[in-house]
């Protein structure tokens, strides 16, 4: 394919794609203005089902299908990541470096907010039907948040509490937890992803049905898939070496 | 509201062009994990916390990580 014909495909596709965008824009309602008919829809049908976090019942309840798809490209993504970073042919294992400076300032800081952090993860996933967050906020707290250990510790110190072979699994069961919830919902309750849990009373802990649970999988899969997903770069940085850098050292 | 919706939009633009405007690309992990932040407030001021919070954890903190470590590697090689 020539340049001129790329540029031509480009210049055909780029000029729809820009013309559709600019007509939707146009048409969408003002900005700040009073008109959501998306919310008129949403509030009621998320009150119908105890969840008193709208954006869940979203994502978990009304759209559960789209999760599930975004679930899945994370799955692949870190797959694809895994894939990519493994050691090359002429790459080698070293032993990390050991020491190195660390201001106390940054040690205090990370001990001190190691457990904060997590235990606002934990909370973040857990009250995802509630307020604000869910399982992918909560699992993207807890795969970062662990890795204070590296920053206020060391690299042997997040070595040992990291089981990336347990957490690989993690990932998947998260994964298809999730989907078997949607198969479920679709021989009981008569839709993928349909609720098949009692919903509770609306505010508490155990109410909105599945959308805890869908979070509780979500936060599993997330928090597992972000720490392997490090793992591979952290590896790669850290403990493999290649033939030109071994030259070069 | 509005007001505030104002100052954090000035603020995620002017982040923006920072993050554009530095040079080495281990710095511009920096600000870019700041302009992540700014942005994570633009949306709180828009009533959207849920969007906030993938918004600190992706943007502040997952990006730039991996950025940083990628910028490592490849800086080992050279």
């Amino acid at each position: 394919m020539t340049r001129t014909v790329r540029f031509v495909m480009f210049a055909v596709a780029g000029g729809a794609v820009a013309a559709m965008l600019l007509l939707g824009v146009l048409d969408l309602p003002h900005f700040g203005s009073s008109l959501h008919p998306y919310r008129d829809a949403a509030v009621p049908a998320a009150v119908a089902h105890a969840t008193s976090n709208v954006i869940s019942s979203v994502n978990f309840d009304l759209r559960g299908l789209d999760t599930l798809g975004e679930e899945t490209i994370f799955l692949t993504s870190v797959i694809g990541v895994a894939a990519l970073l493994r050691p090359a042919e002429d790459e080698d294992e070293r032993t990390p470096p050991r020491g190195g400076r660390l201001l106390d300032m940054t040690r205090l800081f990370g001990y001190v907010f190691l457990p904060v952090t997590l235990a606002i993860g934990f909370i973040t996933v857990a009250h995802g039907a509630l307020t604000p967050g869910g399982g992918f906020q909560g699992g993207v707290v807890l795969g970062t948040g662990i890795h204070l250990l590296y920053v206020a510790g060391s690299y042997h110190a997040i070595e040992k509490v990291r089981p990336v072979e347990v957490l690989e699994y993690g990932e998947s069961i998260g994964a298809a937890a999730f989907a078997c919830f949607g198969i479920a919902g679709a021989l009981v309750a008569a839709s993928f992803l349909g609720n098949i849990l009692p919903l509770g009373t609306f505010g508490e802990l155990f109410s909105s049905g599945s959308v805890l649970y869908l979070s509780c999988a979500v936060g599993v899969e997330v928090a597992s898939g972000v720490i392997v997903l490090l793992a591979q770069f952290l590896h790669q940085a850290i403990e493999v070496e290649s033939d030109v850098e071994a030259a070069n050292a | 509201m509005s007001a505030l919706i104002a100052v954090a939009l000035t603020l995620v633009a002017l982040g923006a062009v920072a993050v554009v405007m530095t040079d080495d690309p281990s710095r511009q992990a920096v600000t870019l994990s700041v302009f992540g932040l700014l942005l994570s407030v633009l949306f709180m001021t828009l009533s959207a916390p849920d969007v906030a919070l993938s918004q600190i954890g992706v943007g502040t903190a997952i990006v730039p990580l991996m950025v940083m470590l990628a910028i490592r590697k490849t800086r080992d090689k050279q």
